[in-house]
């Protein structure tokens, strides 16, 4: 028998989840309240500040100060090929884990998963030399390589999981039907794989862009992506707190979007294989 | 084209001797069945054959070349899957088509292969459909199409009609034998359901533990069943066995005797025996007698009237006895 859920209870529980969603929600809504007003304004009192006047003012500043589209690009390409190259990088690897797996298998994936435990700032100043000794420093090609690294663990575990819903008779079949191991991956497990594909590169270009830690450690200006864009505002001295939320409001507006539109795939890709 | 010689092929998966070496040929155009109880090592057999598992020893010859170390795609076989595995991101044509663009065949081959294999199987009007969009039975012969296109040397069955409802067994089953007359290529066909082995095949390989236990005609096999296994397992419903005294009386250990060469009499017979559960199929009435050899399961006509609790007496066709020795060999 199905559980009965009274009305009321329901009226509460809902009640409770929206509570909660707002507040998670609050800093991103407020950030977004603050980048229209004055920077007189945004440091009042939080009544005050809803009541004060709207403009878009810090956002012309922001824009005149520091080249937004310009940081925009940096985040684009690096979110992007960074999870482009991991992906080319992980389809082979996730597929041959999933269907020939070794002995060891199961310990290079958790080896692998090992690597995202240890704090990057571990393992930062071999990387920042490494990164001047080869000029790599401020590129966008120094950054896509490190991210590409960075969450490569994470994309060959999400596409390991989706190859491993897929029935080895299928691959068979292509097999006995005359496909060379590179048809099989791309005419066979690569289109049925779509779905888990694609969820896998809608989260992992939103960790890319979110990223901050490696962005800001070895970014100056040239290469520099949103996440730099933001930082340049947050300063000890002054009052920046409307100009800092506007750069923050157009440093998330991109993937806010991308999220919105796409989180039915991502929802899908994140509880893909919990339940058949 | 389409003789298989297996020489000694044994399968082992780490310690376990799933097959021990095992010989067996197969002759060019054969309807051949591997038939057996689950976990027989049937199935993997016929992937030793296909190439999708590789041998623990032996050889593997088809049409007389050494094979045994070939990829699937090389050896010029097809498969038909229990799961059709069909591909469901593709449509009818293009699952069909998919082994001649492997080929590198010319899009003129491929349409005119491709139509002629759908009206064979009378898929013509599906072509544009997903996989996802037929029924079990239409899938089947989806797959059955990938696999004529090939022309193959050989047809490997994997348990096809297995996921199939009984009506559409039936079916397929006729379609199978029929393809099999049309085309008149080698066909290799794995299945536990003895019925499938005894209507389709030409010949019938019993296996038992990866063992082959013996190898011939569905009627060789029925009327002269080499051991207790393939006595039991060939025939339905299944022979039955009496032990003891009354074995001994006919100088074996155990002998058997299938439900259809027992008569049934109200009045005299050898065993005296009471009726339990009596099915009336229409055509045929199953009744499973009790008697002092145990339950005898004996085939009347559809017009028996008998039920449970009625005293019967039962008289075995002593030309149709099959006798046992200690250790189940036929003697």
């Amino acid at each position: 028998m199905a559980r009965k859920v009274s009305t009321r209870r329901k009226a509460i529980m809902t009640a409770i989840a929206w509570v909660i969603a707002f507040l998670i929600f609050f800093p991103i809504l407020w950030t977004i309240i603050l980048s229209f007003k004055s920077e007189g304004d945004a440091i009042k009192s939080p009544l005050q500040v809803l009541t004060s006047h709207w403009s878009f003012e810090s956002y012309f500043v922001v824009q005149e100060r520091s080249d937004y589209f310009r940081h925009f690009w940096n985040s684009v390409v690096i979110s992007l090929g960074s999870t482009l190259i991991a992906l080319v990088i992980a389809i082979p690897a996730a597929w041959a884990m999933a269907f020939v797996p070794g002995k060891r298998t199961k310990d290079v994936l958790m080896w692998m998963l090992s690597t995202k435990m240890m704090p990057a700032v571990g393992v930062l100043v071999p990387i920042y030399l490494m990164f001047r000794d080869w000029g790599l420093l401020d590129t966008r090609i120094g950054l896509v390589a490190v991210l590409c690294l960075m969450n490569l663990p994470i994309v060959i575990w999400m596409l390991y999981t989706y190859f491993k819903e897929i029935p080895n008779d299928i691959l068979e079949a292509a097999r006995m039907d005359g496909a060379t191991l590179s048809s099989e991956i791309l005419y066979v497990l690569t289109p049925m794989a779509v779905p888990g594909i694609a969820s896998t590169l809608l989260l992992n270009v939103i960790l890319a862009w979110n990223e901050a830690f490696w962005t800001l450690n070895l970014t100056a200006a040239k290469a520099a992506p949103l996440t730099a864009f933001i930082a340049a505002y947050s300063s000890p001295e002054g009052l920046f707190y409307a100009k800092l939320s506007a750069a923050s409001t157009l440093a998330i507006a991109p993937i806010l979007i991308l999220g919105w539109f796409s989180q039915k795939q991502l929802v899908r890709g994140l509880t893909f294989g919990a339940v058949k | 084209m389409g003789q298989i010689t297996l020489k000694g092929v044994r399968k082992a998966f780490g310690d376990v001797e799933v097959i021990p070496p095992l010989d067996l040929h197969i002759n060019e155009g054969e309807f051949v069945v591997f038939v057996g109880p689950s976990g027989c090592g049937k199935s993997t057999l016929l992937r030793l054959i296909a190439g999708l598992e590789d041998v623990s020893g032996g050889e593997i010859e088809i049409d007389g070349q050494p094979s045994t170390d070939l990829p699937p795609a090389r050896r010029g076989l097809a498969m038909v899957f229990q799961s059709y595995a069909l591909y469901p991101h593709m449509s009818v044509k293009k699952n069909i088509a998919f082994p001649l663009k492997m080929a590198k065949a010319d899009q003129a081959t491929i349409d005119r292969k491709v139509e002629n294999a759908a009206r064979i199987l009378n898929l013509t009007d599906y072509l544009d459909r997903r996989p996802g969009q037929l029924s079990g039975g239409q899938r089947q012969r989806v797959a059955i199409g990938r696999a004529i296109v090939r022309e193959p040397a050989a047809f490997l069955f994997d348990e096809p009609l297995s996921n199939l409802d009984a009506a559409l067994r039936v079916n397929m089953r006729l379609e199978i034998s029929e393809l099999h007359q049309k085309l008149k290529t080698t066909m290799i066909y794995v299945t536990h359901d003895q019925v499938e082995a005894m209507t389709m095949a030409d010949k019938i390989v019993v296996l038992q533990a990866g063992r082959i236990e013996q190898v011939g005609s569905p009627l060789e096999l029925y009327r002269s069943p080499r051991n207790r296994f393939v006595a039991g397992f060939i025939g339905s419903p299944k022979m039955n066995f009496i032990g003891g005294e009354e074995a001994a009386k006919h100088g074996a250990d155990t002998i058997g005797i299938r439900p259809e060469h027992i008569a049934i009499s109200t009045s005299e017979g050898a065993w005296k025996g009471t009726v339990g559960v009596s099915e009336h199929l229409g055509s045929d009435t199953f009744l499973h007698v009790e008697t002092d050899h145990g339950v005898i399961n004996v085939r009347g006509d559809g017009e028996v009237s008998l039920h449970a609790g009625d005293a019967v007496f039962l008289t075995p066709d002593l030309n149709q006895l099959h006798k046992f020795d200690a250790e189940g060999l036929a003697i």
